[in-house]
């Protein structure tokens, strides 16, 4: 193995490594002279340096935005098929196809920053945007657990520092702190239980761990390193009762960032986790099967999955904060999704993941037309979206596209998405032994049907709140923003109307 | 042409919705014209689709398909398959020309948010629509549930006061059901893939397939039945039958009027259209099953005795109207488990007839809301002396609706308690009371109303209706009248697809599948009383 060829097959990441230094470059060269041309002379050149920021802010999103996109050419550069290291770095099809899914989430979360006033530091903040994504594709490429490790904590503690970015809102830091520590417990949770599992396998590289787990008997002591890792991904994908964070952070970090919580780290997240427990653990692969519950990491995630379900759909129910609403409904869609991986198999995995990439979609783009309603009205209640389609009608359509997509309504993307997972889920059992879990998802996508409408009717059916003096018109300038969320909203319904495009994709890559 | 012909009448509205996009909201008058356009539209290409179905009126299977199975969604087996029978083609004349009937009437109604009120009706249509042409469930269902949206702003928006409280309970009432539909639709798949080997959501395949499921000893009756009861709620949300109701007179009393028309005249029958494509075929043995049976029998008498009790109660004549829709869709559904060729097309036939008088009832009480905006029976009296065409079309309409001869609600009920006679003549002696009680309500409701000195001083200047709306009323009337006199081509148009679905449900039933009905001369200037009975002749 030359270092040539381990450059070649790594060199996606390294374009983005290298994006991020040169964004932190020009942010720290371009932003801060022109901080310093403020303070020191008088009040005309005040507004000079505040244009040069602003172009200095410009030049680093399209720094980032063109790394990004190369970095996607270098993808479809990579071979069809090569394992590094044990496993350490892995490219298949689906490594491939996520790793692409993964930069265009953060592409779209660069777009939806590129007008947000909290952004004092811009080059720091997009170069941070730029190493989570790496640790998002660290993680999506790679099957061998401490290297997943690496990609978890590079990619935790990027988006801690983004949760608490906002440095003039009290909240914004309240969201970092709690993330942060919630997370790092979650992290100590992770390695102990990869830890016990190499304690008992000799081994981290997930293929290896399959093959031992099939030859021996399972310890307890392995048991407990099974069931702790699933505890730490769990919190990473929100799943309840690991999921008290997740309201807080949706709520109180900077939109990107919260927008990038939701999406990207969650995709990412469900490739990994598909991947530990489909792979590396597979032949403890136990069944939820209603009367014939057999003891494994599936009745566990079927667990999560129920409770995630259950309690996510009603708590939303009760909330009155739109962010905190798309929390909670999180909470009930990581449960959806993790029927795919209880289910398992081909079809079970790439219903998870069709799952998720929709819905890291939809997010990506609520969350932009939360950032938008927040310019306008400067706050994101469910009362600040009242009459939104009288304001922004092309904002309205998109948010309404946003939620009945989530809703499960057709033609959009969440109604295939759902029908798949619950398709894969009754499939994986002769009996349809996980028909309770669907029935429940079922009643739960009834229930969540109630607090989504509630959001439309804020938008389309409330009475016109007062033209209030300080309400902005800031369409003219979030054009950029306004045009990424169209964007979004027409893939949301491209992929309702033709999810095959997506689905045949990932179905193929499929190992 | 004939061979995309129904994607040209489906998307029609579509195209309309998606140019209104474009058009600035400010310009109003702009936006109701080429609303009306595609609504028209929509109506004259699929007048071609009358000649070319009449030639092929008893030719067998689905006319027109159009898709391939399976050509959609490859990787589960879903497809955009469109096609027609009979059945199917009614219902969708039934839609374009209440679709443009409705969109017309809201001319004036209208008047605030415009642009969007003509989007979300055009898309509705393009949803009603789907669901009478789909032939793959997965498509069918796409439409089914895609219609909500529109109809749940529709209500929403444009609706009287307690219209949140309306449009809410009817999205949540209809996903309710559609959820366990869905379940049970995906074990049909699932047995199908069972017994081929290939996953398809095809309604051609689960037709051989699902009816085998009663009969299978790993599944059982008690499992089958079940899978009809998934169904069954689904739909009878839908029509709605008794127990499930509820929710129907606050959607109609909230709607604005061109959406109750939608409402009375379309989206009630897409239940009734359920049971016939889909619950009857896939579960023929469920559905012969003297205690299934029965309760569907029981319930439909139930609808019918209750609504009409209920209507004649109302003070709201919009709520009169709906509950008489209760009372009506019940002869619907006793024809269709009459499981008779006479029950079921009459049944079909009065979903038409249903169609056009309350449609025509709900624009007609629309037209005095507008002018005077209440609904109180007790503000209104000797409304025949100030509008006097008025007064008349609704004699007409409402002669209509509670079925006197010659007009085309007397053939439908008719033809049904003929039906179920015929089965067992203690139904049609327990659904009769329906027909005296329909014309105490209406002829109550009518003499309040329109007779007498002009009690209240508010309505002695209430114009007389303008040439737009006797516009809308027309084609109605006509319609009305042709049933009435001449059903004979309608029953025609029914007999293949009535006959094959007597046919699956009971094999060897006299007079389903047998002689062609129509080879037996029939009086051309018979009424339909004749006519049915000849019909019952030729078929023994």
């Amino acid at each position: 193995m030359s270092y040539l060829e381990l450059l070649k097959l790594a060199s996606p990441e390294a374009i983005v490594v290298i994006t991020a230094l040169v964004v932190l470059t020009i942010g720290l060269t371009t932003g801060r002279e022109a901080a310093g041309a403020t303070v020191s002379t008088a009040r005309p050149t005040g507004n000079a340096g505040s244009r040069s920021s602003t172009r200095s802010a410009a030049l680093c999103a399209f720094v980032a935005v063109l790394g990004l996109a190369v970095a996607i050419g270098a993808v479809l550069m990579l071979p069809r098929n090569a394992t590094l290291f044990g496993g350490m770095l892995v490219i298949t099809p689906l490594t491939s196809l996520f790793k692409i899914i993964c930069i265009v989430l953060a592409f779209f979360t660069i777009l939806l920053t590129t007008s947000e006033k909290f952004l004092r530091h811009r080059g720091e903040y997009l170069a941070i945007v730029l190493l989570a994504t790496i640790g998002l594709m660290l993680l999506v490429g790679s099957e061998e657990l401490l290297m997943i490790f690496i990609g978890l904590e590079l990619l935790g503690l990027s988006l801690y520092v983004m949760a608490a970015f906002d440095k003039t809102d009290l909240r914004s830091a309240e969201a970092g702190l709690k993330y942060f520590l919630f997370g790092s417990t979650s992290s100590a949770f992770t390695l102990f239980g990869i830890s016990l599992i190499y304690g008992m396998s000799g081994t981290t590289g997930l293929a290896a761990i399959s093959a031992k787990l099939a030859t021996a008997s399972v310890q307890p002591l392995l048991a407990v390193g099974i069931v702790m890792t699933l505890v730490g991904f769990a919190f990473k994908i929100a799943a309840a009762p690991f999921h008290l964070w997740a309201p807080d952070a949706y709520q109180g970090a900077p939109v990107p960032s919260a927008a990038f919580i939701a999406s990207g780290s969650k995709v990412a997240s469900f490739v990994v986790l598909g991947k530990i427990v489909l792979i590396g653990f597979a032949p403890v692969h136990g069944s939820a099967a209603w009367h014939g519950m057999v003891a494994g990491w599936s009745p566990v995630l079927a667990a999560l999955a129920a409770f995630s379900i259950l309690l996510g759909n009603l708590v939303a129910l009760a909330q009155s904060n739109l962010r905190r609403l798309l929390a909670y409904s999180a909470v009930a869609h990581a449960g959806y999704t993790l029927l795919g991986l209880v289910a398992g198999g081909r079809d079970g995995f790439s219903a998870a993941l069709f799952y998720t990439t929709t819905y890291a979609i939809t997010l990506v783009g609520a969350f932009g037309v939360v950032g938008f309603v927040r310019h306008e009205t400067g706050g994101d209640d469910l009362s600040n979206f009242s009459r939104l389609c009288s304001r922004s009608p092309l904002m309205a359509g998109c948010m309404a596209i946003f939620m009945l997509s989530l809703a499960g309504i057709p033609p959009l993307a969440g109604f295939f998405g759902k029908f798949y997972l619950f398709r894969a889920a009754l499939q994986a059992s002769p009996s349809h032994g996980l028909l309770w879990l669907v029935a429940l998802a079922l009643f739960g996508s009834f229930i969540s049907l109630y607090y989504y409408l509630m959001v439309l009717k804020f938008i389309f059916v409330d009475k016109q709140a007062e033209a209030g003096a300080d309400r902005r018109s800031v369409m003219t300038d979030y054009v950029l923003q306004t045009s990424a969320i169209s964007l979004l909203a027409a893939a949301v319904l491209l992929l309702g109307v033709m999810p095959d495009i997506l689905a045949a994709q990932i179905l193929a890559a499929m190992p | 042409m004939q061979s995309h012909i129904l994607s040209i009448i489906l998307f029609t509205p579509l195209a309309g919705a998606f140019l209104l996009l474009f058009v600035p909201k400010e310009n109003k008058d702009a936006i109701r014209w080429i609303a009306n356009i595609f609504a028209a539209a929509g109506l004259l290409v699929s007048i071609p689709l009358v000649p070319w179905f009449w030639q092929q009126r008893f030719e067998p299977g689905f006319k027109f398909v159009e898709g391939a199975v399976n050509n959609w969604i490859p990787s589960i087996g879903a497809g955009y398959v469109l096609g027609i029978d009979g059945i199917s083609f009614l219902l969708i004349m039934l839609t374009t020309l209440l679709g443009w009937v409705s969109i017309l009437s809201s001319w004036e109604a209208i008047q605030n948010r415009v642009k969007e009120y003509y989007i979300w009706f055009l898309i509705l249509q393009t949803g009603m629509l789907g669901v009478f042409m789909a032939l793959d469930f997965f498509l069918f269902f796409v439409f089914w549930e895609a219609m909500l949206v529109p109809m749940y702003l529709l209500i929403g928006i444009w609706g009287g006061p307690r219209k949140l409280y309306a449009a809410i309970k009817f999205f949540l009432y209809t996903l309710l059901g559609s959820v366990l539909m869905l379940l049970a639709v995906l074990f049909l798949y699932f047995y199908n893939y069972r017994q081929t080997g290939t996953y398809t959501f095809s309604i051609e395949a689960l037709y051989k397939t699902a009816p085998h499921i009663f009969h299978d000893p790993a599944y059982g009756a008690t499992f089958a039945i079940l899978l009809f009861l998934a169904f069954f709620i689904a739909f009878a949300i839908k029509v709605p039958m008794f127990p499930f109701h509820t929710w129907l007179p606050d959607a109609h009393v909230e709607a604005p009027t061109a959406g109750s028309v939608i409402l009375a005249g379309v989206l009630l029958k897409m239940g009734t259209y359920g049971f016939v494509r889909f619950a009857l075929p896939f579960f023929p043995d469920v559905a012969m099953h003297p205690k299934v049976r029965g309760w569907m029998i029981a319930l439909s008498i139930i609808g019918i005795i209750y609504g009409a009790l209920v209507s004649l109660m109302q003070k709201d004549m919009k709520k009169l109207v709906a509950y008489s829709s209760v009372s009506h869709l019940g002869f619907c559904t006793l024809g269709i488990f009459a499981l008779t060729p006479l029950g079921l097309s009459g049944s079909v036939l009065q979903q038409i007839n249903h169609g056009i008088s309350t449609g025509a009832l709900f624009l007609i009480v629309g037209i005095l809301y507008e002018r005077r905006h209440t609904r109180e029976i007790a503000e209104y009296g000797g409304i025949s002396n100030v509008m006097p065409v008025y007064a008349t079309i609704t004699m007409i309409m409402f002669l209509s609706s509670m079925g006197l001869p010659l007009l085309n609600g007397f053939v439908g009920e008719f033809t049904i308690l003929q039906g179920t006679f015929v089965e067992n003549w203690r139904w049609a002696a327990w659904a009769v009371p329906g027909v005296i009680l329909a014309a105490a309500y209406l002829l109550w409701l009518y003499q309040r109303v329109f007779f007498g000195t002009v009690t209240n001083p508010k309505n002695e200047r209430l114009h007389d209706l303008t040439p737009r709306e006797v516009l809308t009323f027309a084609p109605l009337i006509i319609m009305a009248l042709w049933i009435g006199i001449y059903p004979k081509p309608f029953f025609q148009i029914l007999e293949q697809p009535v006959n094959q679905i007597v046919q699956t449900v009971r094999p060897g039933y006299p007079g389903a599948g047998g002689a062609v009905n129509a080879s037996v001369p029939v009086s051309s200037a018979g009424t339909s009383a004749q006519l049915a009975s000849e019909n019952a002749k030729g078929n023994k």
